[in-house]
């Protein structure tokens, strides 16, 4: 279970990371601890796996891989698991999920797609489903971002 | 434009990041560098837009919260406002209109079942709300955000 220092430590580390020599330092003050003690409770939060990783996003509009679309799969569920991880494996794929269906929306296994286009977008999922012989797949286009934000976690 | 050196260091920061008093010093060793150009450099990248978060990544249920994937049909009229009402949860991170017969997409993470409860409810009765989907997440297979710039 997590206490209150370390919701503090994760309060600190979702805000912009300070772009300085010693950023821990900065973080650790804006939390009220140590620097010590704030970086021992990151060791300790990334070997619970409260912490994934550490590191950058790229904002990947400005990187290159300017078309991107959420792929609904309808995957049997006996095949959902070899599925799911042979689609991880995929460099164009960022995230891949399965989840819960609802009535009238059989699709199970979610994945965003990268590239240069729509049509290599179309291209990439034509041969994910040919590869795994899924025959029901929706295209989910995005015509508007209304939102795109880093969870702030605690702050209820 | 990205210069080598800025494609070197936006490949060396998606990988492990160091938790460490000088983590851009750690960095600028493995670029033969030293700290503070790899501190400007990273300062003109985030000026310009190329970084997106720089820091940690969370795991959701580790830290306690749910996750859902929530589809709403909308009539073309109330889009924007159920939108922008949708936006004003903490929760929300992602919110997309989306092509299809729903058209709204946004995820959901909430730190306990009765407040995602409060959540749908008040989103399902939203005017112009005519049908909601509650994707739950199940597994995850990859959450990966690395791109390899060559």
């Amino acid at each position: 279970m997590l206490d209150e220092v370390d919701k503090k430590v994760v309060r600190a580390l979702q805000e912009d990371f300070p772009l300085v020599p010693g950023p821990y330092a900065v973080m650790a003050a804006s939390a009220g601890i140590s620097e010590e003690k704030f970086l021992s409770r990151v060791n300790r939060l990334k070997a619970g796996g409260q912490i994934r990783r550490m590191g950058a996003v790229l904002q990947h509009h400005r990187a290159g891989f300017t078309a991107n679309v959420l792929c609904a799969w309808q995957v049997p569920a006996e095949q959902l698991p070899e599925v799911g991880t042979a689609m991880s494996r995929e460099p164009a794929i960022s995230h891949c999920y399965s989840r819960t269906t609802a009535p009238g929306w059989p699709y199970n296994l979610y994945t965003m797609i990268h590239a240069q286009s729509r049509a290599e977008c179309d291209a990439i999922a034509s041969r994910l489903s040919a590869e795994h012989h899924l025959a029901e797949r929706r295209m989910l286009y995005s015509v508007r971002e209304w939102k795109k934000s880093a969870m702030k976690y605690f702050c209820e | 434009m990205l210069t080598t050196f800025d494609k070197a260091l936006l490949n060396e920061l998606q990988k492990d990041f160091p938790v460490t008093e000088h983590p851009f010093a750690v960095i600028a060793e493995r670029l033969a560098s030293d700290e503070k150009t790899v501190l400007d450099h990273l300062q003109a990248l985030r000026t310009n837009g190329y970084l997106r978060h720089v820091g940690a990544f969370f795991d959701s249920p580790a830290l306690g919260y749910g996750g859902t994937l929530i589809a709403l049909r909308v009539a073309p009229a109330q889009l924007a406002a159920v939108a922008s009402m949708v936006n004003r949860y903490n929760g929300v991170t992602h919110n997309y209109e989306r092509e299809g017969e729903y058209n709204l997409w946004f995820t959901l993470l909430t730190p306990s079942p009765e407040e995602k409860q409060a959540v749908l409810e008040a989103v399902g009765s939203l005017p112009g709300v005519e049908r909601m989907l509650d994707l739950v997440a199940e597994r995850t297979y990859k959450i990966r955000v690395q791109f390899n710039l060559k």
